[in-house]
């Protein structure tokens, strides 16, 4: 099957515009009669259901949470990027399309990335009429930061709580819509399958995760928005419950997976603590701005680092990247991270962590606070008390979570960071409309591969999300509906729906019947430790066939030993973890394969087998400047299908930020 | 930090479903580090309930960073337990001390009904929310962001009302079950706003008619919802949320 992506012929400027010139519609009366199920409230799906319902179509949505709001987009901290030069730095539409598709290390499609580009400005105009609270200056008019991988400054935020007020913007604007009648809204709800009929995706089977009934939902399309599957490695800064479930069961349905080992390691992490631990925290790459990351110069240091005079510290992302310094793009800034702590510089108990130290900034600060408040002679205590204040104002939150974790404040001494995954840059794979191999089955959000390439920069996933669902989705969702306008109602009666329910219904009691002895958690653990051991930071040949191979011992202990305690039909989060489990370890498997067919290193995925002699990913254009799409064909068995990548306007190089 | 490890007593509030009747269990949890997180301490004794065959405790968790509001444990008679502007999630087990007692209940309100164990459904949060917090403004009809500047006071004070997580601790740990915080800080954060003017009068009274319907309490100005609040949610917010009120009351004609 040749892969169309659907790219609108013409400049790559007017594409969009053009696209959306000529695109179908479908008038009002039609919109009333057709349906769509949107799974997932994130910032994806939230906007999309909103945006969708405000057309007038009949929307459903779809959430494992108690809450829409409660979506993991809802804990992403530093901001979202939008090319409004507000700030007359010289920031364009063209700039923030550069930035990120050379930041994605030119792995990602030039067009959708040029779209998301031309619709961020609408995001910020949409999220403050909606009265989303963004960070202001005196004069009233909206306050903006730098963040990695650029040298402008384009970040819209609010406090270290960006994603939560985007997210309760789009979460008022879908409950408004809940209010009107055009959106009905299952909370508690997980989608276990896509209902398939001609081969177009027609509805889903979705589990009342309350009392454990299965559902048949009909619908003329099906968007998924269920976010990353960063959880793959157990321990990452996505919520526990975040899962690649709904995405998995449309790939075990015919939507090809893209470039799955895509995995985003985010550099500033809170370090793991102990066997203990669930989940991991991270602290705002924002934090960057301020704070300068630093290592002793000797190794297996064990002073306070309040003692490490300053001659002794090595401060080696301002060492090695002069040019961007402590804001080079997050997979760099990860693996300089691992190299330091790899080589024994490593500080904390468990040596794995390096310092993000404010110590500077907070001094720097102080003193201008002090000039612009007229105390000539403040000493030492009251400038770090101004600077203080000031630092206090930008990433309050993020200190105070800090310090809550770790019981250390981190205006005295330096935070201990460590890279942890944060992100996943691959997903369903999608054409230019979004939609993906399944006609009638689209991706939003994280839940696709499309814009990040191989690395996202710091600020794009909320600005994704709401491209996707504000302003992508209601356009290219017309144009596939504008020739389902004949199709009526198919009751969820038909065979497909039963056979697909029976389906559903036959897993569930295979996992609750395995009756084993070991707990889902420890297979997760389990599951997370082959894949942060051999397809994390760095990966090699070896490493990666012997994680397949293992993987597939893990797959068949589970399904052989798990211990699910309670029953199908009752409020059972051991269960509903079970099968996330399960679809985890399938993926992960996937992962490997395609980390291994990849044998160069690019953005986020670093092979060792590919890179400089200074250690920087090294790309391999000739052979591998394609999207890996992959087709499952059952059982362990995949096709490879190539999206050759072309780019007319960023021509790619080797990335430096030196 | 120095660590330690510790022996505690847990007595958990264990009920089946929102049809039968609940009771406190007592488990022994041992070997608890002082760096765990309290859903941590849940984890490692729900692990061992599994492995011994008997059920584990049902909670509602999610982010495990104190943003998503989902976690809702009532810890040793307080709201998300003893540290002050926290969440169960973020509250660590330094807290504690070797030998203690700790008893752990759900949510207790009446417009929260248990779901199982400490469970609880806050479906009435969202209905109140669907009555009125938010500014109608359709998809594409937005002005240039900067074409309205707002004053940065009240930009920043409608940032810290908006900084509500939806949790419910101020209806748990209000005697009178009111939601008066909650729906305070959102008709605040939209009041502030001059995006939000223009509904000012019909979303005060909306909200507060709905809030009304799900049963939830009165405010009788104790202040315990902005002691418990794990984001620090002022009760100037309620003085406003009665300001609104008021004049919406006075100047509304019936439409």
């Amino acid at each position: 099957m040749a892969l169309d992506a659907k790219i609108p012929k013409g400049e790559m400027d007017k594409k969009w515009t053009d696209y959306k010139g000529h695109v179908k519609l479908v008038n009002p009366a039609n919109k009333r009669k057709l349906e769509v199920i949107v799974v997932g409230t994130g910032l994806a799906g939230a906007s999309a259901a909103a945006s969708l319902g405000e057309l007038g179509y009949k929307v459903k949505a779809f959430c494992f949470q108690d809450s829409p709001r409660r979506a993991h987009s809802i804990a992403a901290q530093g901001g979202i990027n939008a090319a409004k030069n507000y700030q007359n730095d010289g920031d364009s539409v063209f700039r923030l399309f550069y930035d990120t598709v050379k930041g994605g290390d030119y792995r990602a499609r030039e067009a959708n990335v040029h779209r998301l580009a031309e619709v961020s400005t609408s995001i910020i105009d949409q999220c403050v009429a909606q009265g989303v609270p963004f960070a202001r200056e005196y004069g009233g008019l909206l306050s903006n930061r730098s963040f990695g991988g650029t040298q402008v400054q384009r970040t819209f935020y609010a406090a270290g709580q960006t994603g939560q007020q985007l997210l309760l913007g789009a979460y008022s604007a879908l409950e408004r819509q809940v209010a009107l009648g055009n959106v009905k809204m299952y909370s508690r709800h997980e989608m276990l399958d896509i209902v398939k009929i001609d081969g177009k995706a027609r509805g889903i089977i979705a589990r009342n995760l309350v009392n454990g009934k299965t559902e048949r939902h009909f619908a003329h399309a099906v968007l998924l928005c269920s976010g990353g599957y960063g959880n793959v490695f157990y321990l990452s800064t996505n919520a526990m419950g975040s899962n690649v479930t709904a995405a998995w069961k449309a790939h075990k349905k015919g939507a090809f997976f893209g470039n799955p080992c895509f995995t985003q390691i985010h550099p500033t992490c809170i370090p793991v603590s102990g066997d203990h631990q669930s989940k991991l925290t991270l602290m705002s790459e924002s934090l960057r701005n301020d704070g300068r990351i630093w290592v002793p110069k000797q190794k297996n240091d064990n002073r306070k680092p309040t003692d490490i005079p300053e001659e002794e510290r090595d401060y080696y992302l301002e060492r090695r990247y002069p040019a961007f310094g402590n804001l080079v793009p997050r997979d760099v800034a990860s693996r300089a991270a691992k190299e330091r702590c790899d080589e024994g510089y490593g500080v904390g108990t468990t040596k794995m962590a390096v310092y993000l130290d404010f110590k500077d900034a907070i001094m720097r600060y102080g003193r201008t606070e002090a000039g612009k408040t007229g105390i000539a002679n403040a000493d030492e205590n009251k400038i770090f008390e101004l600077g203080k204040q000031v630092v206090e104002e930008k990433y309050g939150n993020l200190f105070e979570m800090y310090e809550k974790i770790t019981g250390e404040n981190p205006y005295l001494t330096p935070m201990r960071i460590y890279p942890a995954v944060h992100y996943t840059m691959g997903g369903l794979w999608v054409d230019y409309e979004l939609q993906t191999t399944v006609p009638g089955l689209y991706a939003l959000g994280e839940a696709n591969f499309s814009d990040h390439g191989a690395n996202r920069l710091g600020a794009s996933a909320l600005m994704q999300g709401l491209a996707d669902g504000y302003f992508v989705i209601p356009y290219t969702l017309g144009n596939y509906l504008a020739d389902e306008i004949r199709t009526s109602s198919i009751s969820t009666d038909h065979d497909a729906f039963i056979q697909t329910e029976k389906e559903v219904n036959e897993r569930l009691s295979k996992l609750m019947n395995i009756k084993g002895k070991q707990t889902v958690e420890s297979f997760h653990k389990k599951l997370g430790k082959i894949m942060w051991d051999k397809c994390g930071m760095a990966r090699n040949e070896q490493g990666l066939k012997q994680a397949i191979d293992e993987i597939r011992q893990l797959k068949q202990e589970f399904w052989s030993d798990v211990r699910i305690p309670g029953e199908i039909n009752e409020f059972n989060p051991e269960l509903d973890k079970a099968g996330r489990v399960a679809d985890f370890i399938e993926l992960g498997e996937l992962m490997c394969l395609d980390a291994l067919d990849r044998n160069e290193s690019c953005g986020g995925h670093f092979r060792e087998e590919s890179q400089t002699e200074d250690g920087e990913a090294k790309r391999d254009d000739d052979n591998f400047s394609y999207v890996a799409a992959w087709q499952n064909n059952g059982d362990s068995q995949w096709t490879l299908h190539k999206e050759g990548l072309s780019f007319e306007i960023v021509k790619p190089t080797q990335r430096s930020y030196k | 930090m120095e660590h330690y490890n510790m022996n505690l007593t847990l007595k958990v509030w264990r009920q089946k479903n929102n049809q039968s009747k609940g009771k406190f269990e007592t488990y022994p949890v041992n070997n608890i580090s002082s760096e765990m997180s309290f859903l941590e301490m849940i984890d490692v004794l729900n692990e061992k309930l599994i492995e011994e065959g008997n059920e584990p405790i049902a909670f509602d968790h999610d982010c495990r960073e104190g943003i998503c509001g989902m976690c809702s444990m009532f810890i040793n008679g307080q709201a998300h337990g003893p540290w002050q502007q926290n969440t169960t999630c973020q509250l660590h087990m330094r807290a504690f001390k070797d030998g203690d007692t700790i008893v752990v209940e759900p949510w207790r309100s009446a417009a929260f009904p248990v779901v199982k164990d400490l469970v609880v459904d806050r479906s009435s949060f969202d209905r109140i929310i669907q009555a009125g917090g938010y500014i109608s403004v359709n998809t594409g009809n937005a002005v240039d962001a900067n074409a309205i500047p707002i004053d940065k006071k009240d930009a920043d004070d409608a940032f810290m009302a908006a900084a509500c997580i939806g949790c419910g601790a101020c209806v748990a740990t209000c005697k009178n079950g009111s939601a008066m915080l909650f729906v305070g800080a959102k008709v605040s954060q939209l009041a502030l706003l001059p995006q939000g003017a223009p509904e000012k009068e019909s979303r005060v009274l909306n909200m507060i008619a709905q809030m009304d319907k799900e049963g939830f309490g009165n405010c009788t100005n104790t202040y315990a919802c902005e002691a418990e609040c794990p984001k620090g949610i002022s009760v100037s917010n309620i003085a406003r949320l009665n300001a609104e009120y008021l004049k919406a009351g006075l100047t509304t004609e019936e439409k």
